[in-house]
């Protein structure tokens, strides 16, 4: 077996394993304990407070005014090398393959001119990022180990998967399956890290907002 | 740092047990607040301790540190893995004992921190709940508990001069008003903040003027009477309980269908949004803010108010009552009602920024020097509006500006809503 075919056939299948029983089991953990009930008086009916989580959602993807000015060029950077990275992964032809092939649906893409700029702006973003945690005080203070790693093997993902394109460094199949095993560690590493904020954020954004305007308070 | 130590067990031992328990009660709510959190840093843009000082440590998020550290190895999806390999180290009592300053002294559990955090994470929530473990290792400042634990023996934080039942009725002879005391078989019954009696008793008089006016049947009662909640302050879950049972017990004895709050925020906050949960079913009665009664009275046609003469004014949105308790356009319309001029703040209603005494930071004595750093953001909020008249609806608020008037030289004083309500009553059939 060459390293792409274990790349992509053993490795992929343990590390999806791992990120569905790993997603699973951290979800798990916390939504089975306890959940009280609130038993104040809600100032808000049902439809209005659910309503007001779901509007949470799409609330808090943008600062309030007045927090704009404190927080709106480090929140307009982290939502921006998101943006790009999910345009990369899912609207790149050879991911859109992949994922065919996996899933057994396809999507059209965009040239791969323009994927190619928009990564190179996204890995540019991201390494900006990683400057703003190490020179911020307040990120730098908060930071551990998973922060780091989880940067780390994303950027990972994202060098091995330009330098695939551009073919440099090595034969092109090398570089495809150096890049799916970057893939297979991130999905590895998901469960068990900050990663898992991707199924976090819009739950919690909802859930939050929901008990806030139960109160009948601003979320 | 002073704090309460609890006698019996050895320093370690006690914040062993208190971080277990933390863990053990978290529940699936703070569980799922505490695995949200990304390490952005945004909630420290919106906490005054940290815009005022620009320390890192004052961070919101970071001031729940431990309690994280603590679910992370004792109740996570992964916590054996997390002790195994050392990747989260058990709490130490030195550790907490520096957290009391965070969780305390720098915490007025204003929630501004939970409007901004991306991931919606209500921070102060977890700020409240992580002052239960630190109540129950023993690190509850003793400004703080010490009234905590007066009050719960007594139903008073402090021992009075007089009884307060004497200084009500004194007050009722000093402002020529009826004080309604001691009644049973009444619709509404009224408690009332004891910094009100001690030092504002024009608010005390005000609250019973404007229910007499409208010819409500409502009691103050002597056997639960005092509206502030130390136990919430220190963190004490179950002292908590048994203060808030003194009203609770005390309204359902007098048969009132409604408790209503006067200008106290965290009063508010403990018995509108928090005491059903400690007594265990939902109160036997509504509990109304002050101006939210009034504001509904206003909105009924049976409260009318004359102009009130106050010129240029702005109104300090106590955070309980506002930004976490979802009275924020009730003392607005009372305000409008009056034709007050009103220059809102730049942060105000919902993100008004706090008075800084909130939380019990304004009892707590060491506290001071980064209180009045903190509190000039909001003075210089206040000077810019160019207002001469300055309201609010909260008598913490009240001691805090008034203390900060003191110490800052500053010529503003914060006056009552309340009263001014009072001094511009109108009798419902005038000018029909």
């Amino acid at each position: 077996m060459d390293l792409l075919s274990f790349a992509r056939g053993p490795a992929l299948k343990v590390a999806l394993a791992v990120f569905c029983a790993g997603v699973v089991w951290r979800i798990a953990a916390f939504a089975l304990l306890r959940i009280r009930r609130d038993l104040n008086r809600p100032r808000n009916s049902l439809f209005k407070y659910l309503g007001a989580g779901l509007y949470t959602i799409g609330t808090r993807s943008w600062p309030h005014p007045e927090f704009i000015r404190r927080t709106g060029a480090g929140e307009a950077l982290g939502y921006s090398y998101h943006m790009g990275l999910f345009v990369v992964v899912l609207l790149f032809a050879p991911h859109i393959a992949f994922l065919g092939s996996l899933f057994g649906i396809t999507w059209p893409g965009l040239p791969n001119s323009v994927i190619t700029v928009i990564a190179v702006i996204s890995l540019t973003l991201f390494l900006a990022v990683l400057f703003r945690r190490v020179t911020s005080p307040v990120i730098r203070m908060l930071s551990n180990f998973d922060d780091y790693f989880s940067w780390f093997i994303t950027m990972l993902v994202m060098v091995t998967g330009l330098a695939a394109t551009a073919q440099i460094g090595a034969r092109y199949s090398t570089l495809v399956a150096v890049h799916i095993l970057s893939v297979d560690v991130l999905l590895l590493w998901f469960p068990f890290g900050k990663l898992m904020h991707a199924f976090y954020i819009f739950p919690s954004r909802a859930i939050n907002g929901a008990i806030l305007a139960r109160k009948g308070a601003a979320s | 740092m002073s704090d309460v130590a609890v006698e019996g067990l050895p320093a370690q031992a006690r914040v062993a047990g208190a971080m277990q328990g933390f863990s053990r009660e978290i529940g699936a709510l703070s569980a799922f607040r505490l695995e949200s959190c990304i390490h952005c840093g945004i909630c420290a843009d919106a906490c005054h301790y940290y815009v005022a000082t620009e320390d890192p440590q004052y961070t919101p998020i970071w001031k729940v540190e431990p309690f994280k550290q603590a679910y992370k190895r004792e109740a996570s999806a992964f916590a054996p893995l997390f002790r195994l390999f050392g990747f989260k180290r058990a709490v130490s009592a030195e550790q907490l004992e520096h957290w009391q300053h965070l969780l305390f002294d720098s915490c007025n559990l204003c929630g501004r921190c939970s409007l901004i955090c991306p991931m919606g994470i209500d921070v102060a929530a977890l700020i409240e709940q992580a002052r239960h473990a630190m109540f129950d290792a023993g690190l509850a400042p003793k400004e703080l508990y010490d009234k905590a634990a007066h009050q719960r023996a007594t139903g008073q934080p402090e021992a009075s001069a007089e009884p307060y039942r004497d200084q009500l009725i004194a007050i009722g002879v000093r402002f020529d008003v009826r004080i309604p005391l001691d009644e049973s078989d009444v619709d509404v019954m009224l408690c009332i903040p004891r910094t009100d009696i001690d030092h504002y008793p024009g608010a005390v008089a005000a609250l019973a003027r404007v229910m007499s006016h409208l010819g409500v049947s409502c009691t103050f009662r002597s056997d639960g009477l005092i509206a502030e909640n130390y136990g919430y302050y220190a963190g004490g879950r179950e002292w908590q309980r048994d203060i808030s049972l003194r009203l609770i017990d005390t309204a359902i004895a007098c048969k009132a269908k409604t408790l209503i709050v006067p200008e106290c925020g965290h009063a508010y906050a403990a018995l509108r949004w928090e005491a059903a949960d400690l007594y265990g079913k939902p109160l036997p009665f509504k509990v109304l803010a002050v101006t939210e009664f009034l504001a509904q009275e206003l909105g009924a046609g049976r409260l009318r108010l004359g102009n009130a003469t106050t010129g240029p004014t702005t109104f300090q949105d106590p955070c309980q009552l506002s930004r976490t308790g979802g009275v924020t356009e009730a003392p607005r319309a009372l305000m409008k009602a009056m034709g007050v001029d009103l220059q809102e703040m730049r942060n105000n209603g919902s993100f008004s920024y706090c008075c800084g005494g909130g939380g019990g930071v304004v009892d707590i004595e060491r506290a001071a020097p980064l209180r009045y750093r903190t509190m000039e953001i909001k003075l210089r909020e206040i000077d810019d509006t160019g207002a001469n008249t300055f309201l609010t609806t909260c008598s913490d608020c009240r001691r805090t500006f008034d203390d900060a008037q003191r110490h800052f030289s500053w010529d503003k004083s914060p006056e009552s809503l309340l009263e001014l309500v009072a001094k511009n009553l109108i009798d419902a059939g005038a000018g029909r």
